[in-house]
């Protein structure tokens, strides 16, 4: 087992798990603060060795019509890529929606609007959970907060989407795909076999082969509104299936909370650390960390929450998660943001002093500012 | 003679291709597309492709080309088909992978998609049909639109000064290493639809053979859009298409591309 732990940064232990997950194909194109990605896989060279397609893209625009290519030929592909490229995604993540393809795609996010910043944030969590692109589609967000789960979440990204043959997004921030850790990469696996993907995705466009006469369209357009409708209840019919059975979180020290926190990714193991130290100062805090940011953990929440006086919501950005934790409770208890801007990630003191700003220090009957 | 005699096998003299669906054609009278997609039909068929093609449609006239030729498809962001076809290509390099797109689809949206195909050598085939004008959205000027066309969008004419000058795509992606086999064609004509099949044949061998980017021009009609019956429309197309867009192969490279590898001095 020893021998198995390596160190590396989050960005090419994605490489890495994408490889032995036995992925057909990565589509990419460089942007600071994810270009490991590709690299580390130009560097492996697994077209040598699992046979996966590894293709720097003209664009971003480019990269996820590949991997809509791809996944319309029921091959395991994805693509990776950082804010701004991710935004030049969204017409392509729409498609794939629509198309239901699987496929995964990865956002190491950095500070926006604009070009911003190349430093990390979460300020994309509005447009990974509430749509991005254009029409009535979700995407199963995973929100890694550690290197291990990077790789981890390769292979849960993967076998979400092909069993809801809807696309998924590892959600991850900046200093995640940055940072150096120990992780234990997954065994090696085969990719699937032409028959296997026969078997698995009947409705690919492989070609009419293997005596299949009628042939497969993969296509998003319907003019037919009859239809069309039909085809929006479909897609809405399995956001309610997996919204049902794949809400994943982490819940700590939430049993005897009178305060919680709800934090994702990177930011939430430094709430961690606030968390400890409030302890030891006899404040009892507890921490909610959704793992699925879509779907999101809201009954998890509504019941962290049911004992104590407050929830902070800590975020690398302006407030965009609270939105979400405030429907969790139904403002019956108050929910307070704390959050930093522009690549700046807050640390321990700054996210304890918010909370006695907002909570501990403040009688419970004082009004309102 | 009754219909019920005509239409006996024995006086059977032609037929729709065996891959055209029997499928309702919404493309108007005199469009070049029909012309197109049944030669495209035929060369599948003809050359045994039923079981390895994959079609990428495009967003334009042609986005239902899915609905009459009867293999496997998928339908494109617009612009975006050489990236689709690049890796279904690719990720399945035992199949044959065409994509069929106008030249609004491919010479405006989708020119950065086209171009990198192209250089990067995918070892596919682009059919773009040029009427020089977006048919679906009702008749706008497109970048292959010819100088003086009254279009939607430039309805006193092209003009240089307005709207820059015709994009020549074919000799474009000819200059490109990885095209292979460039051609200009037309379908006006008995003569022109029998060219135009053998350079889609033509195209689809190199493919097979992994020979690099085969594309493929049609210089096409669009009565709809230019305002013509389909009789003046194929007249109008030789006497002010033609000259701009003159036909023949650009480009052939019987060998194929080579591949190459460099070491650059430190």
């Amino acid at each position: 087992m020893k021998d198995n732990v390596k160190l590396m940064k989050g960005n090419e232990a994605i490489a890495m798990a994408a490889i032995r997950y036995g992925c057909d194909g990565y589509f990419g194109y460089p942007i600071t603060p994810q270009s490991e990605v590709l690299e580390t896989l130009e560097a492996q060279m697994p077209w040598e060795t699992t046979g996966m397609v590894v293709l720097q893209a003209e664009s971003e625009v480019a990269s996820i019509n590949m991997v809509y290519g791809g996944a319309a030929t029921g091959k395991a592909v994805m693509t990776s890529s950082s804010s701004p490229g991710v935004s030049l995604m969204q017409e392509g993540i729409s498609y794939l929606a629509a198309s239901e393809l699987p496929a995964l795609i990865v956002n190491v996010m950095r500070g926006g609007p604009g070009l911003g910043t190349i430093h990390p944030s979460q300020s994309d969590y509005f447009q990974a959970t509430k749509g991005g692109g254009h029409g009535d589609y979700r995407l199963i967000v995973l929100a890694p907060s550690t290197v291990q789960e990077m790789a981890d979440f390769v292979s849960l990204g993967f076998d979400l989407s092909f069993k809801y043959r809807t696309p998924s997004m590892i959600l991850a921030d900046g200093v995640v795909g940055q940072m150096m850790e120990k992780v234990v990469l997954p065994e090696q696996r085969p990719r699937r076999t032409e028959e296997e993907i026969r078997r698995q995705c009947p409705w690919a466009a492989t070609g009419k082969d293997n005596g299949r006469t009628k042939r497969n369209v993969v296509t998003s357009l319907e003019l037919d509104s009859a239809v069309m409708e039909k085809n929006n209840e479909r897609f809405q019919r399995t956001y309610k299936e997996i919204e049902k059975n794949e809400v994943r979180y982490e819940a700590k020290y939430t049993e005897d909370a009178e305060y919680l926190i709800v934090a994702f990714g990177s930011i939430a193991r430094i709430c961690m650390k606030a968390i400890e130290d409030a302890r030891k100062e006899g404040v009892k805090v507890g921490i909610i960390r959704p793992i699925t940011l879509w779907p999101f953990p809201y009954d998890a929440i509504r019941e962290a929450a049911a004992n104590v006086k407050g929830i902070l919501c800590v975020e690398i950005n302006a407030g965009q998660m609270i939105e979400d934790v405030r429907l969790a409770v139904s403002d019956s208890v108050p929910v307070r943001h704390f959050g930093r801007m522009g690549g700046i990630v807050p640390n321990p003191n700054e996210i304890l002093d918010a909370l006695r700003r907002d909570f501990i220090d403040k009688p419970a009957n004082a009004k309102e500012d | 003679m009754t219909r019920e005699e005509i239409i006996r096998p024995e006086n059977k003299v032609y037929s729709r291709p065996r891959l055209i669906d029997d499928n309702y054609m919404h493309y108007c009278p005199g469009c070049s597309h029909g012309v197109v997609h049944k030669l495209v039909a035929e060369v599948i068929d003809e050359m045994g492709l039923e079981d390895k093609a994959i079609g990428i449609a495009p967003v334009g006239c042609s986005v239902f080309a899915y609905n009459y030729i009867d293999c496997d498809w998928i339908e494109a962001a617009h612009g975006r088909a050489p990236a689709l076809a690049t890796a279904a290509s690719r990720l399945n390099p035992d199949k044959v992978v065409f994509t069929y797109q106008g030249d609004g689809d491919l010479a405006a949206i989708g020119s950065a998609e086209t171009i990198h195909a192209c250089t990067r050598g995918e070892n596919i085939v682009m059919i773009m049909i040029n009427n020089g004008i977006y048919g679906m959205t009702g008749g706008q000027m497109s970048p292959c639109t010819i100088l003086g066309a009254k279009t939607a969008t430039s309805p006193y004419g092209r003009r240089t000064d307005l709207n820059g000058f015709p994009l020549k795509v074919s000799n474009v992606v000819a200059l490109l290493d990885g095209t292979c086999y460039v051609t200009r064609q037309a379908v006006h004509t008995v003569q022109a639809v029998r060219k135009a099949k053998n350079a889609i044949k033509k195209a689809f061998q190199n493919a097979i053979e992994k020979k690099g980017t085969s594309f493929i021009e049609i210089v096409g009609t669009c009565s709809s859009g230019w305002k013509l019956t389909p009789e003046k429309s194929n007249k109008w197309m030789e006497e002010n298409m033609f000259p701009q867009y003159p036909l023949g192969d650009i480009k052939d490279t019987s060998k194929g591309l080579e591949e190459k590898t460099v070491e650059v001095k430190k």
